[in-house]
């Protein structure tokens, strides 16, 4: 038996149940998270709309950049206020 | 035979994860099966590779250099070497691939963004100082070429680092619409050989004489031909025909590039008496257009400035967007540009980062 040295950071990815989508929107409050990307303002303010028109509570947040994971106080304020979050991706 | 004796009782200074191979396996087939590599063969990682490529930095081997995106795993300088043995460094390649790890581990240098990126870019790597003629790097015949194990090694083993410690392989956190073969290695030295012009290390703030790495998120190389022009004004505006098409011909204010001028065009510049200054001030006015010309939806091509901006002078690139490096073989009217990673919007939080190599 020979060995190697593992170059790797020697960490298992844990892997962890999604959290269910909740039964339904009513009474929640919808975080709208822009990451930054152009444009993406413009895609939530539709969707802010929508919402709106059925009815439902919705907050928004925001990424200073695109180019950066999101700040950890961004992230803290997310997971403490909504129930739900809806990210544009893309350009 | 010394250094497998060394092995045997250095070896359990060692604090990486043994991972025991058969007997009968190919230790290169097993590296393959693990995911350790970047699609080319590695070198196994024995404890007598690794004791001695760590004899190349005086850093002790638990010290902690950084933590790795994406997953921000903690690397130890035991972690660098063992990754610059997969990727076949010479230990005394380690000072500057530690300084490299350094300068891509700032965070304005976004290894996260370059990483998770669509565009095509990784880390550029370039050296200057007495420390590339050290250790053989090319700056010469072929620099952005293949050949030239501190060149080569050194580039791929920064992105092995990201792949192995990190966690940042393809179709995972790296989402690269396409890719590009730069994302093996790109990696090479300036040329310093004339006195008379300005190190990209000194422009950037550091002593003459010194060492450095610097990095740049781009990729490469697009070619830039001019065999006729012999005049420095026509040489920049020359380049700026090219610099504009980078990404698309109305793309502007959008990316940085490197310009990495050869000698046979160098010489144009210098007997006229141009230095560094000059020649990228030249070639960011060489890119100046008419907004009128750039327009969104002009011929039904929906890339452009917007309308507002028709009576502007538009640069392709921020005033600091241009860097200038010599290299290349003494023969060939040709010079490289080096592409930056598209994302020119948020320019300030986003620069290229220089290190000093600590030997």
């Amino acid at each position: 038996m020979s060995w190697l040295r593992d170059p790797t950071a020697e960490t298992s990815a844990i892997k962890r149940p999604r959290v269910k989508p909740p039964a339904t929107l009513e009474g929640l409050t919808i975080g709208l998270f822009e990451i930054g990307k152009t444009r993406s303002d413009e895609f939530l303010d539709q969707v802010e709309k929508r919402l709106a028109e059925r009815g439902l509570k919705t907050k928004r947040y925001a990424k200073p950049t695109n180019a950066k994971v999101a700040p950890t106080d961004v992230m803290q304020r997310v997971a403490t206020e909504a129930d739900a979050v809806i990210i544009g991706l893309s350009d | 035979m010394a250094e497998r004796l060394e092995a045997k009782h250095k070896g359990g200074t060692l604090l990486s994860r043994k991972v025991e191979i058969g007997e009968n396996a190919d230790p290169v087939e097993a590296c393959f099966e693990r995911g350790w590599t970047d699609g080319l063969p590695v070198t196994p990682p024995t404890d007598e590779r690794v004791l001695r490529m760590l004899s190349g930095t005086r850093r002790k081997p638990i010290e902690l250099v950084g933590r790795i995106p994406p997953y921000l795993s903690e690397c130890t300088v035991e972690k660098v070497a063992i990754n610059a043995v997969l990727a076949g460094c010479k230990p005394e390649y380690m000072p500057v691939l530690l300084a490299a790890l350094e300068a891509a581990l700032e965070p304005v240098f976004t290894l996260h963004g370059v990483l998770a990126t669509t565009y095509f870019s990784s880390p550029v790597v370039i050296v200057n100082g007495p420390i590339a003629k050290k250790i053989g790097m090319n700056a010469g015949l072929n620099a952005l070429g293949q050949g030239n194990r501190a060149n080569a090694t050194i580039g791929r083993a920064l992105n092995l680092i990201v792949r192995n410690v990190g966690g940042g392989r393809p179709g995972e956190a790296d989402r690269a619409t396409l890719g590009a073969p730069s994302k093996f290695t790109l990696c090479f030295a300036e040329d310093e050989s004339d006195p008379a012009w300005e190190p990209l290390s000194v422009a950037r703030g550091f002593a003459p004489g010194a060492s450095t790495v610097t990095l740049f998120q781009g990729h490469g190389v697009e070619a830039f031909v001019d065999q006729k022009t012999r005049t420095p004004e026509g040489l920049s505006r020359s380049f700026g025909l090219s610099l504009v098409k980078l990404g698309h011909p109305r793309l502007v204010q959008s990316a940085r590039a490197v310009v990495v001028l050869s000698p046979e065009h160098y010489r144009i510049y210098r007997e006229a008496g141009w230095g560094r200054r000059e020649i990228e001030r030249a070639l960011y006015e060489a890119t100046i257009r008419p907004g009128s010309e750039i327009l969104a939806g002009l011929d039904g091509i929906g890339e452009g400035v917007p309308q507002a901006r028709a009576a502007e002078q538009v640069p392709k690139f921020h005033e600091d967007g241009l860097m200038v490096v010599r290299a290349g073989g003494q023969a060939g009217l040709f010079s490289a540009i080096l592409p930056g990673w598209l994302a020119g919007r948020n320019r300030l939080e986003l620069q290229p980062v220089t290190k000093e190599v600590r030997e």
